[in-house]
């Protein structure tokens, strides 16, 4: 009981610290991760790290979310994944709560007004290099080409609902595997 | 009210936002928009905010809304909600991961998933752009006048610039906010912009 008490203490402050150091999380996060919890501590062998990372990227949240829940799961069960997600989560949350307190007051200043009219042209251009690099991991075929366009075009100009577009997508695009695979083909 | 609210559209979000970070922002521009929580221009302010803090980006932004919309206790309620489906989804695989993975309906489903996140996040560049380049609105009338106006060039240039650093570069997101912030003071008190 003690052990497992002082195994999740650690596994509390490891994710905490994963969650200090990383900015802009996601794959970010990944070579951090695995310095922690695979070369320094022994946790998970490098083999399953991949693994945590492929899982991540098919269920829903963020990466760092479902990979600190699932390596804190496989340590110490339910109680390992909820000092994990803890640990992650705390930092962010007190820096930005902290943030929230005075953001706004800030926003009046002269100077901040300035430095968020040139931070908006950096923000636009972190958003279409995200375009960008996930157009690169994404399928390339013609039904995947066929979902992004359709729903580039549903959101932009038509203002359609994100909820209603996503589960469409899946549908379409679970759709067009079973067709694709009857007619003896893969769409990857 | 506010607290259940804030955290059951948080805990849609984290149970259908794929891939994390950016995939998320269309849905967040259309839940802050629809309850009057944000405007697209304090979204766009505080995406700089979170990428020059650590931790992830989802989490960061549903702690800022909760914590704008319902003090302490909104920042917790929107964040439990966005860890919330992960943490479970995960919890309920962890042991037959193998299995879910080769997944034929999974894989079909992710298919279509992964492409509309592209779809999703290009029509976000092509809103949260036209609303950073034309803040004002955008009439014929006026348009004439805005094309010769310092502001429009100024944002066209520090966008291209940035752009390229981080394709062909490689420079940190941080450093872009940066550099585009000391350009934005810079070019202020030059009297350059006007705000």
């Amino acid at each position: 009981m003690k052990q497992k008490f002082k195994l999740c203490l650690q596994i509390f402050l490891t994710f905490m610290k994963i969650g200090v150091v990383t900015f802009g999380g996601g794959y970010a996060m990944i070579p951090i991760i695995e310095n922690e919890t695979s070369k320094k501590k022994n946790w998970i062998a490098p083999d399953d790290l991949i693994d945590v990372i492929a899982l991540s990227e098919s269920t829903p949240g963020p990466i760092s979310i479902c990979a600190a829940t699932f390596i804190g799961f496989k340590l110490a069960g339910i109680l390992g994944a909820f000092c994990a997600v803890l640990g992650v989560v705390l930092p962010s949350f007190v820096i930005i709560y902290l943030i929230s307190l005075f953001l706004r007051q800030f926003e009046e200043l002269m100077i901040i007004k300035y430095a968020f009219f040139g931070i908006r042209a950096g923000v636009l251009a972190l958003l279409v290099k995200a375009v960008i690099s996930m157009y690169k991991k994404s399928p390339k075929n013609i039904v995947a080409y066929l979902i992004m366009a359709a729903s580039m075009a549903a959101v932009a100009f038509f203002s359609a609902n994100v909820i209603i577009v996503l589960v469409s997508a899946a549908i379409i695009g679970l759709a067009a595997s079973i067709i694709a695979r009857r007619a003896g083909r893969e769409l990857t | 009210m506010t607290l259940l609210t804030l955290f059951l559209e948080f805990f849609k979000m984290g149970a259908l936002t794929f891939g994390g970070g950016y995939a998320m922002i269309p849905f967040i521009k259309e839940t802050v928009a629809a309850h009057g929580w944000m405007t697209t221009e304090e979204l766009v302010d505080f995406i700089a905010v979170a990428e020059s803090t650590p931790g992830a980006f989802a989490v960061n932004i549903s702690t800022y809304v909760g914590s704008q919309v319902g003090g302490f206790l909104g920042a917790v309620c929107a964040t439990v909600g966005l860890v919330l489906p992960p943490f479970l989804l995960i919890l309920l695989i962890a042991k037959g991961y193998e299995k879910f993975k080769e997944n034929r309906i999974i894989k079909g489903v992710m298919l279509g998933l992964k492409s509309t996140v592209v779809g999703l996040i290009a029509a976000t560049v092509l809103t949260v752009g036209f609303s950073v380049l034309f803040p004002a609105g955008f009439s014929l009338d006026a348009v004439g006048g805005y094309l010769a106006s310092a502001n429009l060039w100024f944002i066209l240039i520090v966008f291209a610039v940035m752009l390229f650093l981080l394709m062909y570069k490689k420079l940190n997101p941080i450093l872009v906010i940066v550099i585009s912030a000391v350009l934005g003071i810079g070019a202020g008190y030059a009297g350059i912009i006007t705000v």
